[in-house]
Formats: C-alpha cells, sequence, structure tokens
C-alpha cells in the first residue's frame, strides 16, 4: 500500500462518517414518512364545522386535486402558517380542511378573524378521522389527486419553499393528468 | 422542602399516563393491554412508548387499542392497524427488510470489519518487530566475537 493512501485513509473515513453524521443532524426528527402516500385516502364522512347540517366526505374530492389541511386553533403552526393558505386559496387552489380536535366556536372565531381560505372544514371533534389518516402533529398538508390517491404529505406549517418547490409543481402536474 | 410531595405527586401522576379509567373487567386482558403499548412507540414525544407518554394523541392511540382489543382484535391485527397509518416508526422493534439492513446488520458488520483491521494490524506489527528485532548476518557475527572476547577475558582472570 503506498504511503499516502496509508495516511489518507484516517482522513476519508473521517469524512464519510462527518457526511453520515452531518446527513444524519439536518433531518428533522419530527417528520415521520407516513406510509399513506401512494395509497387511496382514507374514506371518512364528518359534519361541516360551519353549518353542522352539512357533510363532509372523500367523496367530495374525487375528479380534482385537492389539499387537505389538517389544523386546529390550539395549534401555534396553525397560526404561522394560515397566511400561505390564504395566498394558496386566492391562487385558485382547492382547499379542504380538518378541523382536528379543536372547539367549534373557536374554530368559527378563527375563520372569521384570520380568513377562511378552504372550500370547506370537515370537524373531527374526537380525533378520530385523524387517526385514519395518520395525523400525529398539526398542521399536515396532504394533496390527494383526481382518483382520491394521496400523492404528497407536509408535516408541520407549509413553508413558502414548500409551496413554491414542491405543492405547486405536483398539484399543476396531476392537474395535467387525465381524471 | 415543603415542595417535594408536590414534586413527588407530579412525578407519580406522569409516570402512570391515566390508565385509572380503562374498565379491565371485560374483554380486556389489562396485562396484554400494558404490555401492548408499552411496545409501541408514541409518535408525538418519540422516546416514550404508547403506555407512558401524556400527549394527546398517545391518549386517543391507547382508547384505539382497548377498542379494538375489546372487539376481539388480535395484537398483531392492532400492531398492523397502526403500521398502515403511522409507518413502521410506531415499532420499538422495526421489521428486516432493505430499508432497515442497515439497523440490523450495520452494527455487526462494524464490529467484524473492526475485528478484521485489529488483526491485520496485529499481524503486521508482529511481522514488524520479528525484523526489527532479528540481528543481521553482520550483527550476529559481531556479537559472537564480543561474547567470545569476553570468554577469554573472563578465563584469564581464574
Amino acid at each position: 500500500m503506498p504511503a499516502f493512501v496509508r495516511y489518507l485513509t484516517p482522513l476519508i473515513l473521517f469524512l464519510a462518517l462527518a457526511v453520515l453524521l452531518y446527513a444524519g443532524l439536518s433531518r428533522d426528527p419530527r417528520v415521520v414518512p407516513s406510509p399513506l402516500v401512494g395509497k387511496p385516502a382514507p374514506e371518512f364522512v364528518l359534519p361541516e364545522l360551519k353549518d353542522p347540517q352539512q357533510q363532509v366526505a372523500l367523496a367530495d374530492f374525487i375528479g380534482e386535486v385537492t389539499v387537505f389541511n389538517v389544523w386546529a386553533t390550539w395549534c401555534s403552526g396553525c397560526r404561522a402558517e394560515h397566511p400561505l393558505l390564504m395566498r394558496l386559496a386566492e391562487q385558485g387552489v382547492r382547499i379542504y380542511g380538518l378541523d382536528y380536535k379543536d372547539d367549534r366556536a373557536d374554530a368559527l372565531r378563527w375563520l372569521q378573524q384570520f380568513g377562511d381560505p378552504y372550500i370547506a372544514n370537515a370537524f373531527d371533534e374526537s380525533g378520530r378521522v385523524g387517526i385514519d389518516w395518520g395525523v400525529y402533529g398539526t398542521p399536515e398538508t396532504f394533496i390527494i389527486d383526481k382518483q382520491g390517491v394521496i400523492r404528497y404529505k407536509h408535516i408541520g406549517p407549509v413553508t413558502v419553499e414548500a409551496i413554491n418547490d414542491t405543492i405547486l409543481p405536483l398539484i399543476a402536474e396531476l392537474q395535467g393528468t387525465p381524471g | 422542602m415543603k415542595w417535594l410531595p408536590l414534586l413527588l405527586s407530579l412525578w407519580f401522576s406522569a409516570a402512570s399516563a391515566g390508565l385509572e379509567s380503562y374498565d379491565f373487567s371485560g374483554n380486556v386482558n389489562e396485562k396484554q393491554f400494558k404490555e401492548l403499548i408499552s411496545e409501541l412507540r408514541c409518535l408525538v414525544c418519540q422516546n416514550q412508548s404508547l403506555g407512558d407518554s401524556d400527549a394527546g394523541l398517545a391518549d386517543d392511540l391507547r382508547r384505539e387499542v382497548y377498542d379494538l382489543m375489546d372487539q376481539g382484535r388480535s395484537d398483531q391485527e392492532i400492531v398492523d392497524f397502526l403500521v398502515s397509518r403511522y409507518g413502521d416508526f410506531v415499532l420499538y422493534d422495526p421489521p428486516i427488510k432493505p430499508s432497515t439492513y442497515i439497523l440490523w446488520y450495520g452494527p455487526g458488520a462494524l464490529l467484524l470489519l473492526g475485528m478484521l483491521l485489529l488483526g491485520r494490524t496485529l499481524r503486521q506489527r508482529r511481522a514488524q518487530i520479528r525484523t526489527e528485532t532479528d540481528l543481521s548476518e553482520e550483527e550476529r557475527r559481531r556479537l559472537n566475537q564480543l561474547l567470545h572476547e569476553q570468554d577469554e577475558a573472563t578465563g584469564d582472570k581464574q
């Protein structure tokens, strides 16, 4: 073995380990990959938030690309992402909400105060539908294609980068495919 | 130290994570229930099991596990129910499959690699010590000569 290889080996091993560990550090341990991505969205039927006589169901999503946003008034990340959802809605993106384990009066006040980007909100008071959707930390945002298959899940508040780099391009791509 | 009892009571209340509200007189075996929730990981406080965690979601999932047990589902069916929603992450004992090979076999492979390297280094060092300490032909002759001279010298004295 030439001498320089001998001396460089520890350095190379160290750099490889440093890269591996650094990659580990930059991952957010709170982001757990969802097994639901690529699978048909779980069925649900829930009362609507504003009008409990109405229902919101998975069937409402079918036929159009839909953003399904899980939120609650007790969730500070939801407050942070709210203006971005408003902007998405202004751009014509179809957003449905899942108001997760919330108080109806609080939620109505929230929408009145900060604006309502949602076409409709499913009111999941018990959080049972949240379990079916694998919700573990609000806010969470799903993108569902025209056939009702979950194509993407964003955990935590959506960011400008996530919207521009991932969410809007994916919606455009999915809209291009026949329903 | 009048706050000590308060601290202790907080600690004990955290450790029990509100299992008192469950009724184990029916279909659900208490021991089986507690075992199962201790083997499942809470997604919110990731270093706690469903049994230990006080997070709201852990409470909901415990209730879900209880209800599924009450319906007579097997442990495996309940684990599958949670894995299909939350992924392998909920398992403290993840399955062996290509994406977890490095987790299961990585430490063993590293140990093996280390032992191979250690063995090689030791062999090399032993060979090196042998060549460094072995005498050359020239040195041997000189050594013999020196010993010989000494013999003669001591012989003279006698």
